[in-house]
């Protein structure tokens, strides 16, 4: 009897079958390794090299790379303290992707939130939403941010929550134009039929289909924000020293391009690669997650794919 | 050198795909004459539409690849020439009209501009001359106004309208060979019958050859001299059409020609109660235009629905047939309250649907399901086919109890024709004919009393739609299920309802039992439908076409 083997396969997908669908993109699977790693840095890091992140040897200032006759500490080189910028940007990670991850996950939800009760909801509520975030967008991020870091003092939690009201928007609207498109759908109409409430409706069928444009959305607003912070740092009101972000060294290292190249390449190459993987995984989880795409990503998925 | 205008030899189509190749045509041999219409019938996937894009050179290559065989134009193989002399051949000697005719005019240019460029491109007329030219094809193809209308864009065209512009397009250079794929599949039959009109006297004037690529039977009756049907990829019977339509000898063509509805009476129905349980009474919706920089309504109203008054009864199926926009889509929408009426009331056992609310309504959703036309868009595609049927169970709760749900999920795939195993598939994975069979097993979970069917079997071909017509009877025997079967094809509304009403803009125009209304239509514009409804009998064809030229006439 078939009804006896349907309720594992009905279910949802098994982690053992999500790290199989992994496997079958490589370059995915190298992103999901190096964003395992980063976050394992960042957590454990500062841990396995107490202090040497501010410890200055002013013999070696702006030591260049790959060299190991300083000691494996120095392999990335120096900066112009004569800090060690493999400790200097482990010990950045933690703030840099606390803040950043913080940041995004704070606008998308709340902005996905908005944007599904904008598109669904109509009348006063919904308008209010859309003009609110007309004025947002029209309004320049990082005036805007200028002038509440300013007011306020500039701690990370006030750089977090500045970072994720200025990109609300962008997820309010996106969510919004699907919504608008997915609630005309047919198995919604057939879904109301059956006696499905709004609630359920949304959940069930609507958000769904917005996620994955929301979530590859948010892989590149992460990269958005690492360099919004930078520019804050930049100017001050971001994160203060002794903290440091990717962002901040980049804003530091920008004097020395000239002469000390490593001190605003290598935080500014583990942006680009952060990004990067968020991307890639993105991509893949958007595929992944499409039961009419998933068969590109299994094996022999192409033979049980026929009816 | 041959005497025919083509001929096709043994021609070969595969689709490489990464599992494997398919044999999309596997061989095909057919040959056309000038001034002769050939007939290529076939249900989806049979490789008809391949084999015409094939000669038109518009076969996409990879993942598409001719494997063997040759395309003799005027005695030279189009397979052998140059990608430019191809171009020259496209068009000016060899055209094409398609179904989808808003995708194949480009809406950012106006009509006449796309009808002159032909002219100025092939003909290296002057821009003048190609624009007079350009309007005279218009008039000819029985455009109203055509010199004002040559600078409106295809959006502002009906669906006839624009089959008759690429028709226009088509002629410009007045090709040897017309290739016409499903040129009237997506238009309502009387707009149909006109277009075939047009199709056959532009041949008759021109003796240009057309292949006409189709599915409906009726269509192959009307206006074709030979018919070759495809099966799987070969051509398994040819012939005059005549003797394929009235003297079937492959298995496949006789099981086609039986598939069609109508083709004999009905079989007696029998007495329905007399006990109404879904009930309009004069049912309105207008839908306000807007206009203007602010969208402010301008007063005027569209009347989708317009008075509509009718009744159901307890185990009986009432047929509403019309053309596009006739208004018994949004009629549907209404009754299974997805959309207000603007006044009228919709009774259900007495009553007011739109006074339900909270436990009444769910109580009417339980009772009152519907099967839509389009089963690629009604299927949640990220559902699997058991999470869709059970999803009706999760919103009510008291229907079945959790445990019985798989049970109940293969007893219902049985019963629609399905297997359990399908139960762990997602909708893509199945044909339209299979998600069909889903859509009806979902609507059958809450076992319900009545079944809207909004065009439920017209995106099927005749043989699946055959199959489910039988499986909607059958399950209305054993259940007593009540059916609101809304259609646009007569045959199909025949064959399954046991009274109909025939709508026309908005309004109901005739009603009445099946038989009476199909033999004795009272209304005009119910025997203009009955006549311009095409059977699969050449003879009979011609009757009707002669019968609605009177009836145009009078």
């Amino acid at each position: 009897m078939a009804s006896a083997s349907l309720p594992g396969a009905a279910r949802g997908l098994g982690a053992r079958r999500w790290l199989a669908m992994l496997a079958r993109d490589p370059l995915a699977c190298l992103a999901a390794l190096f964003l395992l790693l980063l976050v394992a840095a960042a957590l454990l890091g500062p841990a396995l090299i107490p202090e040497s992140a501010g410890r200055m040897n002013l013999r070696l200032r702006n030591a260049p790379p790959f060299e190991l006759a300083n000691g494996w500490l120095y392999v990335l080189g120096a900066d112009t303290l004569g800090r060690s910028m493999l400790a200097r940007l482990i010990e950045a990670s933690r703030s840099t992707l606390m803040v950043a991850s913080a940041a995004v996950a704070l606008s998308f939800l709340i902005g996905g939130t908005l944007g599904v009760l904008a598109g669904y909801a109509r009348g006063w509520g919904a308008t209010l939403i859309l003009r609110m975030a007309d004025v947002l967008m029209s309004f320049p991020s990082l005036l805007l941010a200028v002038v509440v870091l300013y007011t306020f003092s500039p701690s990370i939690a006030n750089i977090v929550v500045v970072l994720a009201v200025t990109r609300l928007p962008v997820y309010i609207r996106t969510a919004r134009a699907e919504i608008l498109e997915l609630r005309e759908r047919m198995f919604v109409s057939a879904a109301r039929v059956m006696g499905a409430g709004p609630v359920r409706t949304a959940l069930r069928h609507v958000v769904p289909f917005v996620l994955p444009t929301l979530l590859t959305l948010a892989a590149v607003d992460f990269a958005y924000v690492m360099l919004a912070e930078s520019a804050l740092s930049f100017l001050g009101i971001g994160i203060q020293p002794p903290d440091v972000t990717w962002g901040l060294m980049v804003a530091q290292g920008r004097g020395y391009l000239a002469s000390a190249w490593w001190l605003a390449f290598f935080p500014g190459l583990f942006i680009m690669l952060t990004t990067l993987s968020l991307n890639l995984l993105a991509s893949w989880l958007r595929v992944a997650a499409d039961p009419q795409q998933r068969w590109r990503l299994e094996p022999g998925g192409k033979a049980g794919d026929a009816p | 050198m041959s005497g025919h205008l083509l001929e096709v030899n043994d021609l070969a189509i595969s689709f490489g795909t990464v599992g494997g190749g398919v044999q999309a045509v596997d061989g095909i041999s057919f040959h056309l004459d000038r001034g002769e219409t050939l007939a290529i019938l076939g249900e989806s996937g049979s490789g008809k539409s391949v084999s015409a894009s094939a000669i038109m050179a518009i076969l996409d290559c990879p993942p598409g690849r001719i494997a063997r065989g040759s395309i003799l134009f005027e005695g030279r193989d189009l397979l052998s020439l140059s990608e430019s002399e191809r171009r020259r051949l496209n068009g000016e000697r060899i055209a094409m009209i398609f179904q989808d005719t808003l995708a194949h005019l480009n809406p950012v240019y106006s009509v006449g501009w796309q009808i002159a460029e032909t002219l100025e491109a092939h003909k290296r007329m002057a821009a003048r001359e190609a624009r007079a030219k350009a309007v005279r094809l218009m008039e000819s193809v029985g455009i109203p106004e055509p010199a004002r209308r040559a600078n409106d864009y295809p959006h502002q065209f009906s669906g006839g309208q624009r089959q008759r512009l690429m028709i226009a397009m088509a002629m410009a250079l007045e090709p040897a060979l017309l290739v016409a794929d499903e040129p009237t599949t997506a238009l309502d039959v009387t707009v149909q019958a006109q277009i075939l009109d047009l199709l056959r006297e532009a041949r008759d004037r021109t003796g240009m050859g057309m292949l006409l690529i189709t599915h409906d039977l009726g269509v192959v009756a009307d206006i074709a001299d030979r018919v070759a049907v495809m099966y799987q990829g070969r051509i398994v019977e040819t012939g005059p059409v005549r003797e394929v339509l009235g003297n079937p000898q492959h298995g496949y063509t006789q099981r086609l020609l039986s598939a069609v509805p109508g083709r004999e009476p009905p079989p007696p129905r029998a007495p329905v109660a007399d006990l109404p349980v879904f009930e309009a009474r004069n049912l309105t919706k207008h839908f306000p235009i807007t206009g203007g920089l602010f969208r402010r309504a301008t007063g005027e109203v569209v009347r989708a629905v317009d008075g509509v008054s009718l009744t159901l009864h307890r185990g009986e199926t009432l047929g509403v047939v019309g053309e596009s926009g006739s208004g018994k889509s949004t009629l549907a929408r209404m009754l299974l309250r997805l959309e207000e009426p603007t006044s009228g009331a919709i009774l259900f056992e007495g009553k007011d649907v739109s006074s339900l609310g909270g436990p009444g309504l769910l109580s009417f959703r339980r009772r009152v399901q519907v099967v839509f036309q389009d089963p690629f868009a009604s299927l949640d595609p990220r559902m699997r086919v058991a999470e869709l049927i059970a999803e009706p169970w999760t919103i009510h709760k008291d229907v079945l109890p959790r445990p019985r749900w798989n049970a109940r999920i293969a007893e219902l795939l049985s019963l629609v024709g399905l297997q359990p195993e399908h139960a762990a598939r997602y909708p893509h994975q199945f044909s339209g004919g299979q998600r069909q069979r889903i859509a009806i097993a979902r609507a059958l979970a809450l076992e319900p009393e009545i079944i809207i069917c909004d065009e439920a079997v017209s995106a099927l071909d005749v043989s699946i739609q055959a199959q489910i017509l039988a499986l909607l009877d059958d399950l209305q025997r054993a259940m007593g299920l009540a059916y609101l079967f809304i259609a646009h094809d007569l045959p199909v509304v025949r064959q399954i309802a046991d009274r109909v009403a025939v709508m026309q803009r908005g309004r109901i125009v005739e009603q009445g039992p099946c038989e009476e209304v199909f033999e004795r239509p009272q209304h005009p514009y119910t025997r203009a439908l009955l006549a311009a409804s095409p059977v699969p009998d050449p003879d009979a064809q011609a009757a009707r076409r002669k019968a609605r030229r009177e009836l145009a006439g009078a």
